[in-house]
C-alpha cells in the first residue's frame, strides 16, 4: 500500500548522490595559493608558461602540492597550490621576481589567494564549494555611481564639433553652433539653408533627432540624442569604466576580483581578501578621466586668460598644476579611451618624457589636428570629480599621428606617474563611491563560525525533539531536514551563488521553516490514527491530505522570498536566494523524500500492525 | 509523547473581542511608538559610517567618545558590540569628505591612543542609496503584501486574503513597533526577517483557512462561529509544534550567531510569537467579521457551477 515505485527510490537516490558529491567540496578546506595571470595583450599565461613556472618553482626550492592551467572564459590563469602560507610567500616572491623583471612595467600578475582542496575531478565537474560573500571571507566591497550624463554631455559636446566641420565641409552657411543642455541649437539666416542643413546632418549625423524652431527672426535647427542613442552611449561608459577597473585592480594583484554593473549606472566592486582597503581606493577611487584638447590661443582667449574678458564661447578655463590658467578649447582631440600605451622614457635631450600610441581612429584625428596647428601648444587635461586640472602644456613641434611624445616634463617621477595613469585607462565618465563596507578577515571567520554554530545547535534541537515526540517517524523527519540540508549546501554551490552571513541564517531559518511540512504530515497521520483508521492507510492519507496544506503554505513564503530577490539588494538578496531556494528542497524533501523513507521502513510490510510515531491519545481514555 | 489532549473544542470565537481588543490596543501603541520616537534605522538607510574596531582588552568606551568628541564629527555614537572589548562607532555623513576617509581619520586617532586596535569592518553609505532601499524596502513590503493577498484570493476567497493580511500586518506593526518600542537597530537584514515572518506567518493563517474550509465541507450543520473554532482546535497543536520548532532554530541564533545575526535572529524570534497568537486569535476573527459563509468557500455542485457561470 505504501510501497513506492522504483523510479521515486531512483531519483531519490540520485538526488542524494549529485547533493553528496557536490555537498563534498565544502569539507576539503583551502589551501594557500599563487596564481598567475597576464597583465598585459600581447602576453598569454599559457602551456608554455606553465612549464616555465614550474621549472622556477623547481630551481627556487618550493615544493608545490599542484600546479595546473585554469581556463575561465577568455582569460587563463595558472595556479599553484601549496602546503602552507609560508611556502606561499617564498613561491609569491620567486615567481613575482623571476616573471616580472622590470617592476615599472609588470607582464604577470602574481596575486596570493586561496584554492579548494577537493580533488580535480570534483572541479572538473563543477563541484566546487560554495562562493562565500565578503562578510565570510574578509575584504572590500565597493559601490560606484557612474555620471553617465556627464558621459552624454560629453558626446554631445563633440557632435556639435562633428556638424560644424560638417557644415563647413559642406559649405553650409550657419550663424552659429551652440549647445543649450541637452540640446545643439543651430541658427540659420534663411530656409533653404536650414532644410539643406537639415538633410546632410540626418544623414550623417544619425545620433541626433532634428527639428524645426524659430526664435524671434532666427530659423533654429534643433537636435537632440536620440534615446537609443544617448543609452548607447552611457551604457558604452559604463562598459568602458568596467574594463578600466579591470585594468587598475589587475593592478593590486587581487585574486578574484568582482568587478559587476548592478542596474543601469553602477559598480559593484569586490575585492575579497584585500587586507589594505586604502591602497584599494587609492587605485580604484582615483575618478580621472583624461583628455587632451587644443589651447585657445586667439585673442579673445589669451584676453580670458588673464581674466580680462568672458571665456570666449567653445572655449573653458582650466589652471595648470594649482594657479596657472590656461584657456583650452572644448573640443577634444583624443580621450583616454582611445589610448593604447603610454611609457616613461626620455628625449632625445634625455629630458623626462611620456611616449604615447594611440588607437587608429584617434591617430587619424590627431594626424588632422597636428597638421593644422604646428607650432601650437596643446594640453592634457585630468579630470577628477567634474574639475579638470592641466597636466601639461606642450607645444605641437611636427604632424604626428598614432605614437608620439609628450615632454617637457619636469623630472622622472613626474613622467612615471603621467604615463601610469595614461595607462591604467582612464574613465569614460566619471565616478563616485556611494557605499564602502570592508570587513576584516578575522570577522570573516567569526561569522562564518557563527553562522554554521547556530544552524548546528537549532538543527541537533530540531532533530532531537522530533524523534522524542514522533519517534521512528520524527526520526524519519529528522533524517528528510538533514536531506533538504543536503541538498540545499549542494545547489548553493553548484549555482555558486554567493553566501553571505544573512544566506546563513537564511539557511537556518528554512530547516526550521522546513519542518513545519513534517510536522503537518505527522500531526495529520496521528489524526487519521485517531479515528481509527489501520496504519498504512493513515500514512497514505496523511500525505494525500497535508500536501495541499503544504504547497500553499510554502507557495506564500514562496511569494515573499522572490520579492525579497527582486527588490532587495545586498544583504537582503543573499538571504532571498538561500531563502527561495531552500523551500524548494524543502517541499522536495518534505513530500517525496520522507515519503520514501517511510514506505522503506513500513511499505513492505503487508499488514502494519502499528506505526512508532509517538502516542496517541484519544479523548475519553485516560492513557 | 502527547502535549495537546484536547477533550472538546475551544471556544476560541467566543472570546475574539477580548483578543481583538488587546491586538488594536498595542497595533495603536506599537503605531504611536513608531510615530512619535521613530526607529533608529542603522547606516544602510540613513547613510554614513560604521566601524567597528576590536581591542585587545576591554575597551574603554569613555576615552573612545572624547577622542572623536575632540575631532568634531557631529553626531555619532559609540557603544559595545558582542563583547567588552569590540566596539561599534557610528559617524554621521560628513560633508566634503569623500567615503572612507573619515573612518580613516578616526583610526589613526584610535591607533594614537592604543596601537593594538584592530578595524574589524568598516560601512560608508552614500546619501542617495539609503534613500532607494528604504524605498524598495516599503516596495518589497507592499509587494508581498499584494502578492500574497492575490494568491489566497484566488485559492480561497478575498475575504480570507483580506483577513490573513490585515492579521500579518498586524505583527509587522508590532514587530517593527518593537523595534521603535526599544531603539534596536532596524537593518537590512531585519527588514528581510520582517518580511520572511510576513510570509511565513501567512502561511500559518492558511493552514487554519484551509482546515476552516474543509470542516465547512465535513460538518454541514454546524455554525461559522462552530466551524472556526473546530479547525482551529484541529491545528493548534500543529501550530505550536511548528512554531516551537522554528523557535528553537531562531533560538539557535540568537544565542550563537553573535553580534551580527542579533538584531535579525530577535525579529525571527518575536515575529514568529506574534505569528502564532495572529493566526489563532485575530485572522480567523475578522473573516468572521468580514462575514464569511458557508458558500463562499464550499462550491456548489458543479452543474450549479455552470449556470452561475453566466452571470459575471
Amino acid at each position: 500500500m505504501n510501497r513506492y515505485s522504483l523510479w521515486k527510490y531512483l531519483v531519490i537516490v540520485v538526488a542524494l548522490l549529485i547533493g553528496a558529491i557536490y555537498t563534498t567540496p565544502n569539507f576539503f578546506g583551502e589551501a594557500p595559493a599563487v596564481q598567475v595571470s597576464s597583465q598585459k595583450v600581447t602576453v598569454k599565461a599559457d602551456a608554455a608558461l606553465l612549464a616555465k613556472v614550474e621549472g622556477l618553482l623547481k630551481a627556487g626550492g618550493v615544493e608545490a602540492e599542484a600546479v595546473y592551467l585554469d581556463t575561465a572564459g577568455l582569460s587563463t590563469t595558472i595556479r599553484v597550490r601549496l602546503r602552507d602560507t609560508d611556502t606561499q610567500i617564498k613561491a609569491k616572491d620567486v615567481l613575482e621576481s623571476a616573471l616580472n623583471p622590470d617592476k615599472q612595467d609588470p607582464a604577470y600578475v602574481v596575486a596570493l589567494s586561496l584554492l579548494s582542496r577537493s580533488p580535480r575531478w570534483m572541479a572538473s565537474l563543477n563541484a566546487l564549494p560554495m562562493y562565500l560573500g565578503l562578510d565570510l571571507r574578509g575584504g572590500v566591497h565597493f559601490l560606484m555611481q557612474v555620471n553617465t550624463k556627464e558621459a552624454v554631455d560629453k558626446r554631445l559636446d563633440a557632435l556639435v564639433g562633428d556638424a560644424r566641420t560638417l557644415l563647413r565641409e559642406k559649405d553650409v552657411r550657419h550663424a552659429g553652433i551652440t549647445r543649450n543642455n541637452q540640446q545643439i541649437e543651430i541658427r540659420f539666416r534663411d530656409v533653404e539653408t536650414r532644410a539643406k542643413a537639415q538633410t546632410l546632418l540626418s544623414d550623417l549625423l544619425r545620433e541626433l533627432a532634428l527639428r524645426e524652431e524659430a526664435a524671434g527672426s532666427d530659423l533654429l535647427l534643433i537636435g537632440t540624442m536620440t534615446p537609443a542613442a544617448a543609452k548607447t552611449v552611457s551604457d558604452n561608459a559604463l562598459k568602458q569604466n568596467i574594463t578600466t577597473l579591470h585594468n587598475r585592480i589587475n593592478e593590486l594583484g587581487v585574486a578574484e576580483p568582482v568587478i559587476q554593473q548592478q542596474g543601469s549606472d553602477r559598480i559593484v566592486v569586490q575585492l575579497p581578501g584585500v587586507q589594505d582597503p586604502t591602497r584599494a581606493k587609492d587605485i580604484i577611487g582615483r575618478t580621472a578621466t583624461l583628455e587632451s584638447r587644443l589651447v585657445d590661443i586667439s585673442t579673445e582667449g589669451q584676453a580670458a586668460v588673464l581674466g580680462n574678458s568672458p571665456v570666449p564661447f567653445g572655449s573653458e578655463r582650466f589652471t595648470v598644476g594649482r594657479s596657472t590658467p590656461v584657456v583650452l578649447k572644448k573640443e577634444v582631440i583624443f580621450s583616454g579611451q582611445q589610448l593604447q600605451g603610454a611609457q616613461a622614457t626620455f628625449d632625445e635631450n634625455q629630458r623626462p618624457a611620456v611616449s604615447i600610441e594611440l588607437n587608429e581612429t584617434a591617430g587619424r584625428i590627431m594626424r588632422k589636428v597636428t597638421r593644422e596647428n604646428i607650432k601650437k601648444p596643446m594640453a592634457v587635461v585630468l579630470f577628477e570629480k567634474g574639475r579638470g586640472e592641466v597636466l601639461t602644456v606642450a607645444t605641437i613641434q611636427s604632424e604626428f599621428g598614432s605614437r608620439f611624445q609628450i615632454t617637457g616634463l619636469d623630472s622622472p617621477t613626474v613622467a612615471n606617474d603621467l604615463a601610469l595613469l595614461l595607462r591604467a585607462g582612464a574613465l569614460a565618465a566619471p565616478m563616485e563611491i556611494i557605499e564602502e563596507r570592508t570587513i576584516g578577515p578575522s570577522l570573516g571567520a567569526d561569522n562564518i563560525r557563527s553562522g554554521f554554530n547556530s544552524t548546528k545547535y537549532g538543527f541537533m534541537a530540531i532533530a532531537i525533539f522530533m524523534i522524542t515526540y514522533y519517534l521512528v517517524v520524527g526520526f524519519i523527519s529528522a533524517l528528510s531536514l538533514a536531506v533538504n540540508l543536503l541538498l540545499l549546501v549542494a545547489l548553493l554551490s553548484l549555482l555558486q551563488a554567493t553566501l553571505t552571513l544573512p544566506g546563513i541564517a537564511a539557511i537556518a531559518l528554512t530547516l526550521g521553516m522546513a519542518i513545519d511540512a513534517n510536522v503537518l504530515i505527522n500531526e495529520r497521520i496521528r489524526e487519521e490514527l485517531r479515528k481509527g483508521k489501520p496504519p498504512n492507510q493513515a500514512i497514505s492519507e496523511g500525505y494525500e491530505k497535508a500536501f495541499a496544506t503544504i504547497l500553499d503554505s510554502n507557495i506564500t513564503t514562496l511569494i515573499a522570498g522572490i520579492f525579497l530577490f527582486m527588490l532587495g539588494s545586498g544583504p537582503i538578496r543573499g538571504f532571498a536566494v538561500v531563502h527561495c531556494l531552500g523551500i524548494l528542497t524543502s517541499i522536495f524533501c518534505a513530500v517525496f523524500v520522507s515519503r520514501g523513507f517511510v514506505a522503506i521502513v513500513y511499505g513492505h510490510r503487508k499488514k502494519l500492525a502499528s506505526i512508532s510515531i509517538g502516542q496517541i491519545w484519544k479523548p475519553g481514555t485516560n492513557a | 509523547m502527547e502535549f495537546f489532549r484536547i477533550r472538546r473544542t475551544i471556544p476560541f470565537m467566543r472570546y475574539a473581542l477580548v483578543f481583538n481588543a488587546i491586538s488594536f490596543i498595542t497595533f495603536l501603541v506599537a503605531v504611536g511608538f513608531l510615530l512619535v520616537r521613530g526607529l533608529n534605522l542603522s547606516v544602510e538607510f540613513t547613510g554614513g559610517t560604521v566601524m567597528e574596531v576590536s581591542y585587545k582588552q576591554a575597551a574603554n568606551l569613555e576615552q573612545i567618545r572624547s577622542a572623536i568628541e575632540a575631532r568634531g564629527s557631529g553626531e555619532f555614537q559609540v557603544q559595545n558590540f558582542g563583547s567588552s572589548r569590540d566596539v561599534l562607532i557610528r559617524l554621521p555623513l560628513e560633508k566634503g569628505s569623500s567615503s572612507g576617509q573619515q573612518a580613516e581619520r578616526v583610526m589613526t586617532t584610535l591607533k594614537g591612543q592604543d596601537p593594538a586596535v584592530e578595524l574589524r569592518r568598516v560601512e560608508f553609505v552614500g546619501p542617495s542609496v539609503g534613500e532607494e532601499l528604504a524605498h524598495d524596502g516599503g516596495l518589497a513590503l507592499l509587494m508581498v503584501c499584494l502578492g500574497i493577498m492575490v494568491y489566497l484570493a484566488f485559492r480561497f476567497e478575498w475575504k480570507f486574503s483580506v483577513a490573513a493580511i490585515i492579521a500579518n500586518l498586524h505583527d509587522v506593526i508590532l514587530v517593527v513597533g518593537m523595534f521603535a518600542i526599544f531603539r534596536w537597530e532596524f537593518s537590512l537584514p531585519v527588514l528581510a526577517a520582517v518580511l520572511a515572518v510576513l510570509g511565513y506567518s501567512v502561511n500559518e493563517s492558511v493552514i487554519i483557512f484551509d482546515r476552516v474550509r474543509e470542516h465547512f465541507r465535513t460538518m454541514r450543520k454546524a455554525s461559522v462561529d462552530e466551524v472556526i473554532d473546530s479547525a482551529i482546535t484541529a491545528t493548534i497543536s500543529r501550530t505550536i509544534i511548528t512554531h516551537g520548532s522554528t523557535l528553537m532554530m531562531t533560538l539557535a541564533m540568537l544565542i550563537f550567531g553573535g553580534p551580527a545575526l542579533h538584531y535579525f535572529a530577535l525579529a525571527l524570534t518575536i515575529g514568529i510569537c506574534f505569528g502564532v497568537y495572529s493566526s489563532v486569535f485575530v485572522a480567523a476573527a475578522i473573516a468572521r467579521y468580514l462575514g464569511v459563509k458557508r458558500e463562499d468557500l464550499v462550491r456548489p455542485q458543479k452543474k450549479e457551477d455552470q449556470s452561475q457561470q453566466i452571470v459575471p
